[in-house]
């Protein structure tokens, strides 16, 4: 059975915006990066208004490069990290727009890319916001120890981001990137239980949609200049090749991560960056301005997530995880 | 568990590439950092006894206060977990990590209120041992006081 | 003097070596650090109510004592004389012996939370 859409309308992208933390704002992607906020508690009492701030920000600064008004988004489909996705849904109580809030963990950037390609190409919807965002400090109370904490990080770990990115997706035409496919992920689970393997939990599941995706297109890895997984990190990138190769896939030469990219690596990040953010970053501000360029045409993103929580792992579930591909293009005919 | 999907092979493959803690470093830093800070604990010791002339249990309990009090304030500081990260167990299993582990709850969940926040998360690390120590203490006393019955 | 710079090595070795157990515990077994303390509490508590712990502390002072090993020793200590007394001693001579150490962690743990703010690490 499929489980890949055929957009016929193919959906724009029309305008992106980022924001970033102090420590991402030093990271290779610094000069692609819009908005770069020095002080990550964003003249916030908390942490957690930080984050609802960054997301709202530049929710609004993506719909003010898209040379929209508010009154002419349709939806924001948005998604955080945080409980009951607070982050989001206080953000779209701020804008005051039509709202779906989402949760897919790190990959919910993906399924919100897939469901206002979704809407608009239907027909329902004209300008769909698809935005999220994470912050280092909130993901590490919430999911780990207190900050102050003096534990020691497994060199397996990877590094949550403090960012958030935002896509303006919309049926305008006009020489744009698009989106053309997508392919819903299946829950996947190989029974890793380690928390800070998060990577080595999440390969698997990229590794399935990108079977899946390339038997439903029938495309080969050849087809896209750029294949760009979510927040794998370094370690968990070199088992999806392994994956890849075991079944006769090569993605070795077009093959980037996100978490791999986001940071300059050294011993402190270990794997590489993390978090909803990581991609919804990575994708919104270097990518988009590539293919822009056209530097990159085609490129298929697949944002992966973890679908745990602290509850689950302190009950010795293994952690089960997804991810959804987002084929977007250059230079397809818009009818 | 409920792997659905369970790869045993997978596991294995995923356990042979992982990186590892760095074992001769680790254990290194962990023993002089641990070690240093019970020397520091042993200079308070010989100073309370030698200044002011304390001994035997208000001397050990002193010395604790003492450890404490400067455990929670570099954590204040935000120096603790640094060390912390530097050290592993060197900072964990010392009177000064217990404080850490007291501290660092404390300030985090503050921004929740004073009292389901700050004074509520303050023992949520640090609560079992509390517990654990309380009941096995118990235990221990009871199982003297019957064997004292007897002897 | 002699005497003196012995009980400084010896604090530091044993301190250290008590150190490096929990360290081979983490790097061998992923236990987590609020595990690791609850241990080594109960370690030192269960040697000492076979008596054992105390040499330790005779031998290497704050070495056996700083760690929260000597923690778990002062509890049951405090019970065992506690029992001696009676049923009530039993009962209550743990927590009377850690006293010192639990109000400290309470009263400077307040006081420092209330002063500083969790601040967010930089890697």
């Amino acid at each position: 059975m499929s489980t890949t859409l055929f957009f016929k309308n193919k959906p724009a992208i029309i305008a992106t915006s980022t924001i970033c933390g102090p420590k991402e704002s030093q990271g290779n992607l610094a000069e692609y990066i819009e908005t770069k906020i020095l002080d990550d508690t964003f003249g916030e009492k908390t942490y957690e208004k930080a984050e609802c701030k960054m997301l709202s920000f530049t929710i609004e600064k993506a719909i003010e490069n898209a040379k929209l008004s508010l009154d002419e988004i349709d939806c924001l489909i948005s998604g955080d990290l945080l409980n009951q996705i607070i982050s989001s849904s206080f953000s779209a109580r701020r804008l005051d727009v039509p709202y779906l809030g989402v949760y897919n963990a790190c990959s919910t950037m993906s399924e919100a890319l897939l469901l206002s390609a979704a809407m608009i190409d239907g027909g329902y919807m004209k300008n769909v916001a698809c935005a999220t965002g994470s912050h280092f400090s909130t993901a590490e109370r919430q999911y780990r120890y207190p900050l102050e904490l003096g534990s020691v990080r497994p060199p397996q770990a990877q590094w949550t981001v403090t960012g958030a990115g935002c896509a303006v997706v919309s049926s305008k035409g006009g020489f744009l990137p698009r989106i053309t496919t997508a392919t819903v992920g299946k829950v996947t689970d190989f029974g890793v239980t380690d928390a800070n393997n998060m990577g080595a939990a999440m390969a698997p599941a990229a590794f399935r949609t990108l079977v899946n995706h390339f038997e439903d297109t029938g495309r080969s890895p050849e087809y896209y200049d750029l294949i760009l997984t979510g927040d794998l990190g370094a370690l968990g990138s070199r088992l999806l090749k392994k994956l890849c190769d075991d079944k006769g896939i090569n993605v070795n030469k077009n093959h980037v991560d996100c978490g791999e990219m986001i940071y300059n690596i050294d011993e402190e990040e270990y794997q590489g960056g993390s978090g909803a953010g990581c991609s919804a970053v990575v994708l919104n501000s270097y990518v988009y301005k590539r293919m822009l360029e056209r530097k990159f045409n085609k490129v298929l993103f697949i944002a992966t997530g973890a679908l745990l929580s602290t509850l689950s792992t302190q009950q010795g579930e293994s952690i089960p995880s997804i991810a959804h591909a987002v084929a977007i293009e250059n230079g397809v005919n818009y009818d | 568990m409920n792997a659905k999907n369970s790869n045993p092979s997978y596991l294995e493959y995923v356990s042979k590439i992982s990186p590892k803690t760095n074992e001769k470093r680790s254990l290194f830093r962990a023993f002089w950092v641990g070690g240093t800070i019970c020397l520091i604990g042993q200079a308070i010791r010989f100073a309370l006894e030698f200044f002011f002339g304390l001994y035997g249990d208000i001397l050990s309990g002193t010395t604790s206060i003492i450890l404490v009090g400067i455990g929670s304030f570099l954590n204040g500081l935000g120096v603790y977990d640094r060390i912390g990260k530097y050290a592993g167990g060197g900072s964990i299993v010392p009177i000064t990590g217990f404080a850490n582990s007291v501290v660092s709850p404390a300030m985090d969940f503050k921004t929740e209120g004073f009292i389901y926040g700050l004074a509520a998360k303050m023992f949520f690390i640090a609560g079992p041992i509390i517990v654990f120590g309380v009941i096995g203490s118990v235990a221990v006393g009871l199982i003297y006081y019957v064997v004292g019955l007897f002897f | 003097m002699i005497d003196v710079l012995l009980m400084y090595i010896k604090a530091f070795v044993v301190g250290g070596a008590i150190c490096t157990i929990a360290q081979l515990l983490i790097n061998y077994t992923k236990i987590t650090s609020g595990k690791i303390l609850v241990y080594f509490l109960l370690a030192g508590l269960v040697l000492q109510a076979f008596g054992l712990y105390k040499y330790l502390v005779e031998f290497a002072g704050a070495g056996a004592t700083v760690p929260i090993s000597g923690f778990g020793y002062l509890l049951a200590e405090g019970a065992i004389k506690g029992a001696k007394s009676g049923l009530f001693g039993a009962f209550t001579g743990g927590l009377i012996a850690a006293s010192a150490g639990v109000t400290a962690a309470v009263v400077f743990g307040y006081i420092n939370a209330l002063i500083f703010k969790a601040k967010s690490k930089k890697n």
